[in-house]
């Protein structure tokens, strides 16, 4: 078969190609400056806040050669390692002393058991009057009992590793051992709680935002178009208030000498002086929050109403359907789609908020997203505030998959 | 959407009972933010209508509130911070995110789906994740332009804060700008080509026109989420370099004093502003369009 070829002699085909390709590379050129954008300010700090759930480096990097003496030694005999392995101890630790590192081992290994990181803040002065000839097993337990301790030992064992899976059981509430992991006394557990706490209010403020947004959208989508842009004004003013203004408001309004207490108080509906608690607890989180995020639904919802044809509900009524058939088996079904995208937006922004349960939520309205934030910036727990990150992240990008399925990112709508 | 005249009482008590339904909702959604405008006026420091305020007389309202904002350093710091950062993110968001727009708006894009996922993904992850990442990688990037590179240390807290909440705005430039392309004609840019314009001049001459509402809009989008950020930029930046809604974060965690209600009056009108503008925008882009709503 002959092949058409362009005036110049060059096959058609092999033309188009070439254009394609250079159209291909004109536009990644104009993508990748923003690309490399992303990545350096934005998913790269991400990814690397992420890997720290799991590095666990600080305890071999500070005593290499004790970490590798243990490897042979089997904390399941139930006798303390051998001399060989308090010489390596002590020469690590003079080099760490010497470093200041050791404190900041005994602040990591604090966060496995109790007692490591004054223990090892005092070895500092211990390692130093140490002398060198006499067995070094006997002087550090006559330093601090807690070194001929078997527990001690264990723990040093089972987090030398570089890699640990210790911060993401501590998330879950377990504890590593040295013989597996396994759940943390019941008194002790707070992450699964906390979790559940946080998908269970995610739920329930997503449910009060479905059952407040429908009638909403509903309405704007069947009004006459004049009448709805009017009313999507108070739709939209909320959205665009500061997230803070909005907060704020609630606070004031909240207090117990605040607008609804004195409201209620004034109905006779509560006494002066049995004002009602409205914030600090899981009701301020609800309120708030519902309240921020009701736009997020409604808008999704509306723009989804707004393309069903009124004539389809008249079609049902004309053929014998009561007002409730008519909505349950023909307008419902239809708004299926809208209801999904905003359920998984409200959803999505609930489980992740910080701020809202922060200031109005007190100790039983906080989110998982507030203990975070209390790792990274009070006990400066890093790595188990980096894993419960990860936990939060997987359970973000698992339901924006699913939002992209239904609705596609790139649909998302704005205003 | 009226009542038909030939409705049942059933059908009636529904049809005023919904209406009141949802005015109450709307209610919900609008009256605390309007209650705080005339709260803000409050002569005392109370939280709540006074008895003077509630009979309408002259002594119960003042401007007092707003006088302290006026004249606090602290708030006046934080607004100056505010309005010197939000911009700059906002013209770094705006010009990266308007030129990747129009490359991921061509026909053949390899990876397009991955490669959008990547650039919203500072809009999905939840901000408290974004801020620690943010926090280790910012803090060991700043001690290296400090240290290394000898940069004044205020300058680099400041490039800090504004890479990071340039990166947080990207996702609604990228969003806006896309969509307007979605309905610009391409023949249009072929039309110019074939009349002499190069790409350059095709574009501010062409293309450019007729996408900035877009544009605008997806820049006051980034606007108000710098402007309005504040997980952030406490995890990034320093006491120095305190913002708006961190001054008032740090107020309402710790003793909140009623300047915030006159902050909170002020920023309802730049929303007020901002939503105006917006809907202007929206307008003309439609009418560009052809699609005059009339």
């Amino acid at each position: 078969m002959e092949q058409i070829q362009t005036p110049h002699g060059v096959p058609l085909k092999k033309q188009i190609a070439r254009a394609l390709f250079k159209q291909k590379v004109r536009a990644l050129l104009l993508i990748a400056p923003l690309l490399i954008f992303i990545l350096i300010t934005f998913v790269i700090p991400i990814t690397d806040m992420l890997l720290r759930s799991i590095d666990n480096s600080i305890v071999s990097d500070t005593l290499p050669q004790t970490t590798t003496v243990l490897e042979t030694w089997d904390a399941s005999t139930g006798e303390l390692p051998d001399e060989a392995a308090f010489a390596a101890l002590y020469h690590d630790l003079k080099q760490a002393i010497e470093q200041k590192n050791h404190t900041k081992l005994g602040t990591r290994l604090n966060y496995e058991s109790s007692g490591m990181s004054s223990l090892f803040r005092k070895v500092g002065k211990d390692v130093s009057k140490m002398q060198e000839g006499i067995s070094y097993k006997e002087q550090f337990i006559a330093a601090d009992k807690l070194w001929g301790n078997l527990k001690t030992w264990t723990l040093l064992k089972v987090y030398s590793p570089k890699y640990t899976n210790g911060y993401f059981l501590a998330a879950i509430d377990m504890k590593k051992t040295a013989d597996g992991a396994e759940m943390l006394p019941a008194s002790e557990r707070i992450y699964l709680n906390l979790f559940a706490r946080t998908l269970f209010m995610s739920l329930v403020i997503t449910g009060l935002c479905l059952v407040l947004g429908y009638p909403i959208a509903w309405l704007l989508a069947n009004l006459p178009m004049r009448t709805s842009n009017l009313l999507m004004i108070l739709v939209l003013l909320p959205f665009w208030t500061s997230l803070l203004v909005r907060t704020s408001a609630w606070k004031v309004l909240l207090q117990q000498q605040g607008v609804i207490n004195d409201i209620l108080v004034w109905l006779g509906v509560v006494s002066n002086t049995g004002r009602l608690e409205l914030i600090n607890n899981q009701f301020g989180t609800l309120v708030a929050m519902t309240h921020i995020l009701l736009p997020f639904m409604i808008l999704p919802l509306y723009s989804v109403m707004r393309t069903i044809p009124p004539a389809y509900m008249r079609a049902a009524k004309s053929l014998g359907a009561t007002d409730w058939t008519a909505f349950w088996r023909v307008y419902f079904p239809q708004t299926i789609a809208g209801i999904g995208a905003g359920a998984i937006l409200t959803f999505i922004l609930a489980i992740g908020y910080y701020i809202t349960p922060e200031l109005v939520g007190g100790t039983q309205g906080t989110f998982i997203s507030n203990r975070i934030a209390y790792h990274i910036s009070s006990s400066l727990n890093w790595g188990l505030a980096a894993a419960l990150g990860t936990i939060l992240l997987t359970l973000v990008l698992v339901l924006y998959w699913v939002y992209d399925k239904i609705v596609g990112i790139d649909k998302v709508k704005l205003g | 959407m009226k009542l038909p005249i030939y409705a049942s009482t059933g059908q009636k008590v529904w049809y005023y009972s919904f209406r009141v339904i949802c005015g109450l909702i709307f209610f919900f959604l609008i009256a605390p933010i309007l209650i705080i405008i005339p709260l803000s006026f409050n002569a005392t420091d109370f939280f709540t209508f006074t008895p003077e305020m509630l009979r309408l007389q002259p002594e119960g309202y003042s401007l007092k509130h707003y006088q302290d904002f006026f004249t606090n350093s602290d708030w006046q710091n934080a607004m100056r911070n505010s309005l010197k950062i939000a911009p700059v993110a906002t013209l770094i968001a705006v010009v990266l995110g308007t030129i990747a727009a129009i490359g991921l708006s061509q026909s053949h894009v390899p990876f397009r789906r991955a490669i959008m996922a990547t650039l919203i993904s500072p809009m999905i992850v939840p901000l408290i994740i974004s801020a620690t990442g943010m926090y280790f990688f910012y803090a060991r990037l700043g001690n290296y332009m400090v240290g290394t590179i000898g940069m004044n240390a205020d300058v680099v807290e400041y490039i800090k804060i504004v890479l990071a909440h340039a990166a947080l705005g990207i996702p609604f430039v990228i969003i806006t700008v896309t969509a307007t392309l979605v309905s610009f004609d391409r023949s249009l840019t072929r039309a110019a080509a074939s009349m002499g314009a190069g790409p350059v001049r095709t574009f501010f001459k062409v293309q450019m026109p007729l996408i900035i509402p877009g544009v605008i809009s997806g820049g006051l989008f980034a606007f108000i989420t710098s402007f309005d950020e504040v997980v952030v930029v406490m995890f990034v930046g320093s006491a120095k370099n305190k913002t708006l809604p961190w001054q008032m974060f740090t107020g309402l965690r710790e003793q909140i004093s009623p300047t915030i209600l006159a902050v909170a009056t002020i920023l309802v009108v730049l929303s007020v502003i901002l939503l105006v503008t917006l809907e202007l925008l929206r307008r003309r882009s439609e009418r560009l369009r052809g699609l005059s709503p009339g």
